[in-house]
């Protein structure tokens, strides 16, 4: 991936937290460069989702900033990021389900009602599959389907940078492999794409590089493929169950 | 089929061989005919399922397939339309769920369900089945429940110890992680005592080093004489510990057995393992790049 | 101005017998919706079967103890009435069903047609007589040093607030309890709770009982210092003891006593300041018999103002509300 002087978004030493007086994060720095599929695991209570959280302006920045093509995000909400490029899928309650498929896409695409048609169908490029579901409501759809369409949904606004936390939760198998393919379809579009796991191997197997978070800070960062080799990094998050 | 698994088959099943809802030579939980509909939709229709006492038994299957809601069903928190099941041969249909821990069957949920505004000490002490200061009168005084509540936390303490959640028994279960949530949850159950325990996903969003150190405990529950039921996600997992896995898809059972045999039947691989399960995503995606190439920054703070 | 009589009126809401029935009042809300969740907006109605089952069985001849059974038996069938139909649906039932058995008794004893019972919309009074029988306190005026009473109303506070005492150390007990640890499960999540092995339903059953008892006991500490009156017991009765309870902090026992204080205190002063200021005319937008309404209007500022920026009130645990889950 061509690497472009400076990266897309960077975190400096962010702290954050949700309860007074703790801090979840304590310090994490990261930094993304344009088109990188970037990967961030580790254990639990370690911070992973606070981070992406922290990004998207729903935990309390208490120090440390985030920067997005060199201008400072910190603390903005959430329809600004949305503006500004930043694009978050959650891990739960991530559709609307009682609106049909097709709604869930124009949800996205809310602040600018006009691209919807253009951004449908780069969107239906990549999730074909969404094509004959568009007017099916998005509470009736199985897991990984509802997982498809809260991917789309990011997507609809073209976004520079997409968060996406833990997108092979609660999938079985088959749909976990599948949800990895799409994250890296969806990077491979040339979307920045930042991604909290649980899955540590699948995801280390297709990100450019990753970050192993502990306690709040940054513990480990190399590419993905060297991490999975490294034995600190297995004994300590990895595991050697699946190998 | 190596001797071990023939001889783990034959304790199970006896000479029967594998299939949905074979029987079991000696099940502790058994149900026969359980259907539920939800409009058009028929959610669970169940012929006939036995798990067998004090095993590891795996129940595996794609999405939407049924496992909680065949859950709730056996543990009284929804309603089945027909059918009947008991535990330890006691009928079970119709009765009230906090029936069913005193009767040695506790189970945790998928979306957990710890009492964030309790500390996960408070939580532990919660699930013990015999604090007597839980009765109204008796608990005006102390007297009665202060010595019970301590050896209580020695107990919480050793479970809470095996689970690395230790350090945190004095915060607020809300505090916590979700991986840590579903920790609390499978050790608050342990607190009951039970004789089957039906954990929903216990590893999901647990991270995977500690996944592996926890199986061990799992197994250890069964030395002790438990059975234990769980619904996963994690292959390797149910590969690892599991005595029996049964299949789920669409609201039936589609298959039983040794979790390698099972494992390898074409309609399991089909409908929910996937074809990529051995292989490498990055090579799949066309996304790795030779080893030779690849940079390396190590930062360890 | 006078800044003396002002002043020394609010102080009197502080120790006053009306401010330790609504504190009663409050514990007992307390141990419904602070401690167990139960949302009940019918306080009144256990207040108003307090204090008529008291009046009435007292005027019929019965001694001071028996009145008081009675008050409690009526709160414990008000109880089962409520709760059996609704603690096993979702909290909202009860809330509606709350507020409507309060009107409804309300409404009935109102009716004429029970006027020889309970004295219709006049209400009852001459019932303090075994109440006063059993004071000790010899016959006099005493000075507090804000305010002279006489021996019944001395009685009276020293009987009231030894009551609230007494209750508060017996809550404290309860809560510390693991009986008041399931409670604080059942309020987070009644599921969670079944699945370990607890009877919901007869828990939330214990604590409508109790709480209701604490609101009975209040009626009756209400009318002792006055006469029955229907009126009393409209939805205003439960709101204000809504606010008080809120203002003090739901899931404590102390929240409750010191919110009644400053309830009243504060309603003391701004009608006293208000009045004083309309009377001087140096306010002239306002009436006198308008500075009355006035009360209302700042409760239900005072309410929303809560609810808004301070959910856990003064002695709340603001942890405790801080993660909406």
């Amino acid at each position: 991936m061509p690497k472009d002087a400076q990266p897309v978004i960077v975190t400096d030493e962010l702290v954050a937290g949700y309860l007074p007086g703790v801090n979840i994060l304590n310090g994490a720095n990261i930094y993304a460069n344009k088109g990188e599929l970037i990967g961030i695991i580790g254990p639990n209570g370690a911070g992973k989702s606070t981070l992406l959280k922290a990004i998207f302006g729903q935990v309390q920045i208490r120090s440390g900033s985030v920067e997005l093509h060199g201008k400072n995000i910190t603390g903005l909400k959430a329809n600004k990021l949305v503006s500004a490029g930043v694009a978050f899928v959650p891990q739960n309650n991530n559709v609307f389900p009682g609106l049909t498929v097709e709604e869930n896409l124009q949800m996205g695409v809310f602040q600018k009602p006009k691209e919807f048609s253009s951004q449908l169908d780069v969107v239906i490029q990549i999730f074909s599959e969404l094509k004959n579901r568009l007017g099916q409501k998005a509470g009736s759809l199985s897991g990984g389907e509802r997982q498809m369409v809260a991917m789309s949904r990011a997507l609809m606004m073209d976004p520079s940078v997409i968060l996406l936390d833990e997108p092979s939760a609660g999938l079985s198998p088959m749909l976990q492999d599948s949800a990895f393919v799409r994250v890296s379809d969806i990077n491979k579009t040339g979307v920045t794409t930042i991604m909290v796991e649980q899955n540590a191997r699948r995801c280390l197997q297709i990100c450019d590089r990753a970050y192993v978070l502990d306690q709040g800070k940054v513990a480990y960062s190399d590419t993905g493929r060297n991490l999975l080799v490294d034995p600190k990094v297995i004994e300590l998050y990895l595991g050697s169950l699946g190998a | 089929m190596s001797k071990e698994s023939k001889a783990t088959q034959k304790s199970l099943i006896g000479d029967l061989k594998p299939s949905p809802g074979v029987k079991k030579v000696d099940p502790i939980l058994v149900a026969d005919g359980v259907s539920k509909r939800y409009g058009g939709l028929q959610a669970i229709d169940v012929a006939h399922v036995e798990i067998p006492r004090n095993a590891i038994v795996a129940l595996i299957g794609p999405n939407g397939a049924g496992k909680t809601t065949l859950f709730n069903i056996l543990t009284g928190f929804e309603t089945a339309d027909s059918g009947d099941w008991s535990f330890d041969g006691k009928p079970l249909r119709g009765k009230a769920p906090h029936l069913l821990p005193k009767m040695g069957m506790v189970r945790t949920f998928q979306l957990t369900k710890v009492l964030g505004l309790l500390t996960v000490m408070e939580n532990m002490k919660l699930a013990s089945l015999q604090q007597i200061g839980e009765r109204l009168l008796a608990s005006l005084f102390p007297f009665f429940w202060r010595g019970q509540d301590k050896g209580l936390e020695v107990e919480a303490t050793d479970i809470l110890r095996r689970f690395k959640l230790l350090e945190k028994q004095a915060d607020f279960a809300a505090g916590l992680s979700g991986g840590q949530r579903k920790l609390l949850e499978m050790a608050r159950a342990l607190m009951t005592h039970p004789k089957l325990i039906m954990l929903d996903e216990p590893m999901a969003g647990v991270n995977p080093a500690l996944t592996e150190s926890l199986l061990d405990h799992i197994i250890d529950l069964k030395k002790e004489g438990m059975t234990v039921l769980f619904v996963e996600h994690d292959v390797a997992m149910v590969r690892k510990i599991s005595d029996w896995v049964i299949v789920m898809a669409e609201g039936k059972i589609v298959a039983e057995g040794l979790p390698d045999e099972v494992l390898k039947e074409s309609a399991v691989i089909d409908a929910y393992l996937g074809s990529h399960q051995d292989s490498d995503l990055g090579v799949a995606t066309g996304r790795i790049t030779l080893p030779s190439t690849a940079k390396s920054t190590r930062s360890s703070k | 101005m006078d800044f003396q009589s002002i002043l020394f009126n609010a102080i009197n809401e502080i120790l006053s017998p009306t401010t330790a029935a609504y504190a009663l009042a409050a514990m007992g809300l307390a141990v419904h919706f602070g401690y167990t969740g139960l949302l009940n907006f019918g306080q009144a109605a256990y207040m108003l079967v307090g204090s008529y089952g008291f009046a009435i069985a007292t005027i019929n001849g019965w001694p001071f103890f028996g009145a008081v059974a009675v008050s409690l038996t009526l709160s414990l069938i008000l109880t089962v009435v409520l709760g059996i139909p609704t603690l096993r649906l979702r909290a909202d039932y009860l809330a509606i069903v709350t507020i409507g058995a309060a009107e409804i008794l309300r409404y009935v004893i109102t009716t004429t047609g029970m006027t020889n019972v309970t004295g219709g919309a006049e209400g009852i009074s001459g019932f303090k007589g075994t109440f006063e029988a059993m004071n000790p306190i010899p016959e006099g005026t005493y000075n507090l040093g804000t305010i002279i009473i006489n021996e019944y109303d001395l009685w009276l506070r020293i009987t009231g607030w030894s009551l609230v005492t007494l209750v508060a150390l017996l809550l404290f007990l309860l809560m510390r309890s693991p009986w008041g640890r399931v409670l604080k499960g059942i309020r987070e999540d009644e599921d969670a709770v079944r699945s370990l092995g607890k009877n919901v339903f007869v828990l939330k059953m214990q604590a409508l009982a109790i709480g209701g008892v604490l609101g009975s006991l209040a009626g009756v500490l209400f009318v002792l210092p006055r006469a029955v009156q229907p009126g009393n017991y409209a939805t205003t009765l439960t709101f204000f003891i809504w606010t008080i309870l809120l203002l003090g902090g739901a899931a404590t026992i102390l929240g409750p006593i010191l919110g009644a204080m400053t309830f009243w205190v504060l309603l003391s002063l701004t009608q006293g300041i208000l009045f004083s200021l309309v009377d001087s005319g140096l306010i002239e937008f306002m009436t006198v018999t308008q500075v009355g309404q006035i009360r209302f209007m700042l409760v239900g500022l005072l309410l929303m103002l809560l609810v808004i920026y301070r959910p856990q009130g003064i002695l709340g645990n603001k942890k405790e509300m801080s993660f909406g889950v």
